[in-house]
């Protein structure tokens, strides 16, 4: 195992020896330098410190035997059978890193009531789709669902287990990879696999100010949770797997968790929780043309918005109203058509991830924040992509029939 | 009297660092600490249940001696006990080995009815660490817990935060959950309390005092990750302007939407 090694009769000059770690791990104890808590193993000192005093030793370590981990395995998210996109996003990359090291594809699905609906997800190409199906699946519990996680696990040997970043991913995958007492790494953007089987995980750290790459060299199975756009579904195929039917024994289902009542939300209709947002400004000439814009927004599951002028003409509902004297709003898209971009408007949306304008002014001010200026006639523009992506046939599988 | 355990973290003031590109080097000026902003709804949660219901409030946190900082503050804002655990054999931990020695010095006060966490931490960001505790302490757990229903003698009933419903759930103790960011308001540090509680100790646990010593169980060997090499994001703040026809600028955008996964 990894350690610090400080050289003691090494050091020449004690100033500045501390700021040689940006995570404050190394402080005096006495007349000794030591490392505290705060020790990442980031191998800074040893790169950056003064010659001879920090040595980085790398002990063998013991490690598993690799060869008995085979295949890559995807946590079906699902909600009463209705599978989370996710999980097909994982599918893709699973069958990207599985023919790089020959391995099957598999996916472990649970739940009550769900068998019928595992060849949807045969039609994205996994090779084996284990089902555990029962009643007392019927609510997300984490004690029976880590239970048979665990009996899937111990039975098929993994060596990587991929979760979507959801919220029942983010309790169960920690939970699962605990149990096996191994790693793993949260809210990955990339993912690639070695020859060795050793994934290669990378994902953002100090809320995405950096990066950090991330390996579990010595463990098995590997866990990682992604979140949900991160990676692409892959292409429908003809399917080749098989539905492997598993059984759900008593004893997993033991839990000391009640479900005693499920609200379900109303979708919310506030621009504030919408992801993607399409706002009309008064480049919009006329009252019927609003129904150009919301069939934008309709095609992208986006939300209308629209700035103040149109509100006070009375075309679109006060409570969509962005800016200054209306709502905030940080979509991770935001699309304006015909809005000059005046302070008042721009204050409630800048923190928007991606901001798309469209204007026929090149000099309006909205192309200061825009991270795309497109420089047009909205009314050249909306029509023809509606169309194309009216066009745009969706990437849903569906089964085959027999 | 209902016993609650608080996990509570110290992390950097401001997650606004950079890495030097040519040297690999985070660069810092001055990095201070303060609570993990997170942990102070959990805090909060649990000083909610000790006023309605009454209980002792302990909280517990792993770090460098300095972390006792926060420990103080929770003193501040109405907490009972604070455990810190610092050893430096507990350098260099990752979600797992944190989770476990958490989970060990926990254990070694007397198993508490109640853990709370918070949802994540600003610096780890995984809000992985509270789902691996319970799973070492043997006990279940529910994540995203927006409202507290009930404390009854034997559980607690909570709301727990789904993406399409809201599930009501009675969880039996001991058990844990972690809270979400909004659940109460967390209280500033009170002025009284900080003059009550100067003198009040924070103890300190270190491996040896854990029922399972063995040194391979924690930080950096007991951690099944490892950073292979930390470096900046590619800067994604330039901006672009598309000129063109119409049918050019639709396919430039319909292309994007596409890429971006928005189509
Ligand atoms: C105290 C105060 C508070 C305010 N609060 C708010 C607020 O909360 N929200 C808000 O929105 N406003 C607010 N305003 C009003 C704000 O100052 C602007 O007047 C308003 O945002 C302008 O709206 P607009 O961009 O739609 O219209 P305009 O400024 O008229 O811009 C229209 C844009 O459309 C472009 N355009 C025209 N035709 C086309 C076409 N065919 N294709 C493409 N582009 C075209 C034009 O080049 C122009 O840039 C506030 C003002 C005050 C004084
Ligand atoms: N070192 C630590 N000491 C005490 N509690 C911690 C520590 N690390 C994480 N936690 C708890 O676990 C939660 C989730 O942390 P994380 O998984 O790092 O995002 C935090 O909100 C804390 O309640």
């Amino acid at each position: 195992m990894a350690s610090i090694k400080i050289h003691q009769n090494n050091i020449k000059d004690r100033d500045g020896l501390l700021e040689v770690c940006p995570f404050n791990a190394l402080e005096w104890e006495g007349e000794e330098l030591v490392t505290n808590a705060s020790c990442k193993m980031c191998k800074l000192c040893a790169k950056n410190g003064p010659e001879g005093v920090f040595e980085f030793k790398d002990d063998p370590v013991a490690v598993v035997d690799k060869s008995l981990w085979k295949g890559i395995a995807v946590y079906v998210d699902h909600d009463n059978g209705k599978i989370h996109p996710v999980t097909y996003e994982l599918i893709g990359k699973a069958k990207e890193m599985a023919a790089k090291i020959d391995h099957p594809v598999y996916a472990v699905f649970m739940g009550a009531g769900i068998t019928q609906k595992a060849d949807e997800i045969l039609a994205y190409g996994v090779d084996e789709v284990f089902v555990y199906d029962h009643e007392a699946l019927t609510h997300f519990r984490i004690e029976p669902y880590t239970a048979v996680m665990e009996d899937f696990i111990n039975r098929h040997k993994p060596t990587i287990v991929l979760v979507g970043g959801t919220t029942v991913g983010r309790s169960l995958a920690p939970r699962a990879a605990a149990r096996f007492r191994t790693g793993l790494t949260a809210d990955c953007t990339i993912l690639d696999v070695q020859e060795n089987t050793d994934l290669d995980q990378i994902r953002p750290a100090f809320g995405g100010n950096i990066m950090a790459h991330i390996q579990t060299p010595a463990h098995r199975p590997q866990f990682a949770t992604v979140r949900y756009k991160i990676f692409s579904a892959p292409v429908c195929v003809d399917p080749t797997g098989v539905v492997t039917i598993c059984d759900v024994e008593e004893q997993m289902l033991e839990s000391r968790i009640r479900v005693l009542e499920v609200a379900p939300k109303q979708a919310s209709t506030s621009i504030e929780d919408a992801e993607v947002i399409v706002v009309a400004g008064r480049g919009v000439k006329q009252e019927k043309d609003m129904e150009l814009v919301q069939r934008l927004a309709d095609l992208l599951g986006a939300r209308l918005a629209a700035t103040r002028p149109l509100i006070e003409a009375g075309w679109a509902d006060p409570k969509t109203q962005i800016g200054l004297s209306g709502r905030t709003v940080k979509p991770k898209l935001i699309i304006t058509c015909g809005v000059s971009g005046a302070v008042q408007f721009t204050a409630g949306m800048t923190n928007a991830d991606l901001i798309m304008a469209i204007n026929n002014d090149p000099g309006a001010s909205i192309f200061d924040i825009a991270h795309i200026g497109i420089q047009g006639d909205l009314y050249d523009i909306l029509p023809d992509l509606i169309e194309k992506i009216e066009a745009t046939e969706e990437n849903v599988c569906t089964t085959i029939p027999e | 009297m209902l016993r609650i355990t608080t996990c509570i973290k110290q992390v950097p003031g401001t997650t606004k660092v950079e890495v030097d590109e040519e040297t690999g080097v985070l660069k810092r000026d001055g990095i201070e600490s303060k609570m993990n902003p997170y942990d102070l709804y959990a805090l909060e949660t649990a000083l909610k249940i000790k006023e309605k219901n009454g209980a002792e409030l302990r909280v517990i946190s792993m770090g460098p001696p300095q972390a006792s900082e926060v420990i103080k503050e929770a003193y501040m804002m109405g907490a009972d006990d604070g455990l810190l655990l610092s050893d430096r054999k507990f350098a260099g931990a990752d979600v797992l080995s944190t989770a476990y020695t958490l989970s060990q010095g926990i254990a070694a006060q007397g198993m508490p009815d109640l853990i709370i966490c918070g949802k994540q931490t600003t610096d780890g960001d995984t809000a992985q660490v509270g789902p691996e505790i319970a799973e070492f302490l043997s006990i279940p757990h529910v994540a995203n817990v927006i409202r507290i229903r009930e404390i009854k003698a034997e559980a607690i009933v909570v709301d727990m935060d789904l993406p399409y419903a809201v599930e009501t759930v009675e969880i039996a103790f001991p058990c844990l959950i972690t809270v979400e960011k909004g659940i109460y308001q967390p209280r500033l540090p009170s002025f009284k309390l900080k003059k009550a509680t100067q003198d009040r100790p924070i103890h300190q646990l270190c491996l040896k005092d854990f029922t399972d010593q063995n040194e391979t169980r924690y930080g950096l060997k007991g951690s099944p990750t490892q950073v292979v090499r930390i470096f900046p994001p590619e800067a994604n703040t330039e901006r672009e302007t598309w000129e063109g026809s119409g049918p050019e600028l639709v396919g430039m955008i319909h292309d994007r939407l596409i890429t971006e996964k928005f189509i």
